[in-house]
């Protein structure tokens, strides 16, 4: 039954993080940009607002709460319309987590879920993306040759978020015909873990590299033991989740665009008044709402466990097409001012384009 | 709770639909060729049809899931043909929903059961309906009004047995001195000399209106209300009110051509072994060719046409307000089709033209959608001045 009515706690869930947005992430968001840090009282903050420990079921240590990729569509758009990094940083933990908790054994979630219930910031790391031109998601170029029981990792990572402060990392690698994910310890034999990375956009949001030189893990590492993990479903909800984050950027740059040109007088009025300038306006309007629609399909489809993957792909890819040119044009709107960093503008421009090449940053 | 999945009865029902637009398509490309002649009331294999279509849901009345279906029907009635649809599933032309909207309870039993065409632009006038010229005077003595003018693009304009049309009845009131009104064919002054020639939907029979000394009962004035409000746009936007359901219908009529394109064009790319893969991700379209790339992102700017359309059908099916996400709609759709249908054509190559498909057909068919309703033009001034918080005196 087709249905576009949040429920009210989603309505509660989005008024509160629009708030949380608009009061702890966008003043900071600059200063974050420019030091490529994040304070850590953001985080403590982030983390007593409980988004990773209240979806993980009780017995793990969590507040058992259901978790609903819808929701968390919602709660990502509000963050990333505050900032994308600030929002990344915050949801990073439930990359990890929610992985786990899709995809991991009893023994895989009863020995990991427990860290993220604590009473500060903890976080593991999502390990998808290669350092190579035309690197794909679905097909990575890491290997795992099985020896005996273990597996021999073999291969190189980029942009994994928080690499710097994971206690752990899930690994994509080719095992055979298969994609299978490892669950890593930052301290194995042969894991290099490499420096923060300098990147076009979201400096905020810590990514490094990841090097594995014949790292040797057991059985115990394999993401849902014999059965392995549905490596799809984690790149489709990364995906809609990506697409959220974009939205929240495009959202951003309209809702600043509208008041800026209605204040800048050129030729005697507003340039709001210009139909070049009102029209591309209201293109951003449609595409907002375009896009926000396709968000919600593909995190429907997560939610009630359908095939999602073309309803992702779908999401992605419009957010990464429409936001590029909403944060385009928004830099035109503004001018010489879009080029300046006083605007948030040409961050948000710098951000779109990083968001719209990732993969395996965000999960619902 | 925000689900995007069809139950079951819901897919059943829309199969069907698909199943009468295979048979109302053997007709398409008869009737385009041939546009001088009337589709038939019955086509032939009408007794094949589905007979139970629900009614059309009452605006307002919580009724999400029927406006839902009904604009995924109008969709898969499209997706068959423009033109050769089932006459008996009409609900009615653009003039009965503006009966439905406006109308007094004597007026809808009295034309209620008519086909009613809706008759607003005018050799001079178009995207701005505030410059109509047609002129309605009410002769005291007879209580009638007395109506002169000239109606083009009369969608439906031969077949309706009845039409809403816009007059003045105070030209320096401007916009608030128009006025719908209810006029029967046959009414003597009432002629209809021909049906236009048209890029596409040439088998749709879009008339010209005359109206000479054309004398029509007082309470033939839709919702009788005479008084022309002073400052104000409050009367106009009582007329403007009928769009709501209107745009996104039309978008969803786009959207049914454009989907046949994209279905044709699927198989099309299936047959000659292109492969479309999902799973490829940035970084992955290397994987892709040209042509899957284009098709994917085509059907992705469908889908989200599509479900951007079926939102604000059920913000009305909540009876909650949604004059900005019909222009929303509208605009998306307009644009989108033409952008599908175009890109479909581009991917196939020159079999994209041939008048042996009816790939051109849905390109021409389509192109409408952009046109007519409300150009995208006049959608993005409506969403810009919704936007900036601007009257229309604002923004021009």
């Amino acid at each position: 039954m087709i249905s576009f009515g949040m429920t009210e706690d989603q309505e509660l869930v989005g008024d509160a993080m629009r708030e949380f947005a608009a009061e702890a992430m966008r003043p900071i968001a600059r200063e974050c940009d420019e030091s490529a840090e994040i304070p850590a009282d953001f985080l403590d903050t982030v983390w007593s607002l409980g988004l990773t420990s209240t979806q993980i079921p009780e017995s793990f240590g969590g507040a058992g709460e259901e978790r609903s990729p819808v929701t968390n569509v919602i709660l990502l758009e509000e963050l990333a319309h505050g900032d994308a990094a600030l929002a990344m940083a915050a949801l990073a933990p439930s990359l990890f987590a929610n992985a786990v908790l899709d995809h991991g054994t009893d023994e895989q979630k009863a020995a990991i879920l427990p860290l993220f219930c604590g009473e500060s910031f903890a976080t593991g790391a999502l390990a998808m993306n290669e350092p190579a031109s035309l690197s794909d998601a679905a097909r990575p170029r890491t290997t795992a040759e099985q020896k005996g029981e273990s597996f021999i990792l073999s291969g190189r990572k980029t942009f994994v978020v928080f690499g710097d402060r994971a206690s752990h990392f899930l690994v994509t690698a080719q095992l055979g015909d298969d994609v299978a994910v490892f669950i890593v310890p930052r301290d194995a034999a042969g894991l290099t873990v490499g420096d923060v990375e300098r990147k076009m956009g979201l400096h905020a949001l810590t990514t490094t590299g990841l090097e594995l030189e014949r790292v040797e893990v057991g059985p115990e590492a394999l993401l849902g033991g014999a059965e392995g993990a549905d490596v799809q479903q984690i790149i489709d909800s990364s995906r809609a989740g990506l697409s959220a984050v974009m939205l929240g950027v495009s959202r951003a740059v309209l809702e600043y665009c509208v008041p800026y040109t209605k204040d800048r007088v050129a030729f005697d009025e507003p340039i709001s008044k210009k139909q070049s300038i009102a029209f591309r306006l209201a293109e951003m309007q449609i595409e907002v709402q375009a896009l926000r629609q396709l968000v919600w399909q593909a995190a429907s489809f997560l939610e009630h466990g359908e095939d999602a993957t073309k309803a992702a792909w779908q999401a992605r890819s419009y957010a990464a097409e429409k936001s590029m040119w909403i944060a385009d044009n928004g830099v035109q709107v503004l001018g010489g001012h879009g080029f300046i960093r006083e605007h948030p503008v040409e961050m948000w421009f710098r951000n779109a384009r990083t968001l719209g090449v990732l993969e395996g940053m965000v999960a619902l | 709770m925000i689900d995007f999945r069809l139950t079951e009865t819901d897919k059943a029902h829309l199969g069907r639909t698909r199943a009468e637009g295979v048979i109302c398509r053997q007709y398409a490309r008869e009737f385009d060729e041939n546009e001088s002649e009337m589709i038939p009331d019955v086509l032939p294999e009408a007794d094949q049809f589905f007979k139970d279509y629900p009614e059309l849901p009452e605006v307002g009345d919580d009724d999400t899931q029927g406006v839902v279906m009904m604009l995924l029907q109008c969709m898969g009635q499209n997706w068959g043909d423009y033109s050769v649809r089932l006459r008996r599933s009409m609900r009615g032309g653009l003039g009965n929903a503006a009966l439905a909207a406006a109308g007094t309870e004597e007026q809808k039993a009295k034309f209620g059961e008519m086909l009613l065409s809706m008759a607003i632009t005018e050799p001079g006038c178009g995207s701005d309906p505030s410059r109509v010229s047609t002129t309605a005077v009410l002769d005291e003595d007879t209580n009638e009004w007395i109506i002169n003018g000239e109606k083009i693009f009369v969608t439906t304009g031969i077949r309706a047995t009845g039409v809403v049309m816009w007059a003045t009845i105070d030209k320096a009131a401007g916009r608030a001195g128009i006025k719908s009104f209810l006029v029967e064919k046959g009414t003597p002054g009432f002629n209809v000399p021909h049906k236009e020639k048209k890029l596409g939907i040439r088998a749709d029979d879009t008339a010209a209106y005359v109206f000479t000394d054309c004398r029509i009962p007082r309470e033939n004035l839709l919702g009788l209300d005479e008084s022309i409000p002073k400052a104000s746009s409050g009367g106009f936007r009582g007329v403007m009110k009928t769009f709501n359901m209107t745009r996104p219908l039309t978008a969803a009529m786009g959207l049914g051509i454009a989907e046949a394109a994209i279905d044709f064009t699927r198989d099309e790319l299936e047959e000659a072994g292109i492969t479309i893969d999902y799973t490829a991700g940035p970084g992955g379209l290397g994987r892709l060719s040209a042509a899957a790339e284009k098709f994917m992102r085509l059907e992705a700017l469908f889908d989200a046409s599509k479900l951007t359309t079926l939102q604000c059908g059920w913000l009305a099916g909540k009876g909650l307000p949604n004059n900005l996400e019909s222009s929303i709609c509208k605009a998306h759709a307009g644009s989108a089709v033409r952008q599908i249908t175009q890109g479909c054509i581009e991917i196939l190559g020159s079999v994209g033209i041939s008048r042996e498909l009816l790939l051109e057909k849905w390109m021409r068919d389509s192109r409408i959608t952009d046109i007519y309703e409300g150009t995208g033009e006049i959608q993005r001034l409506i969403i810009a001045r919704g936007l900036l918080d601007y009257t229309r005196h604002d923004l021009k």
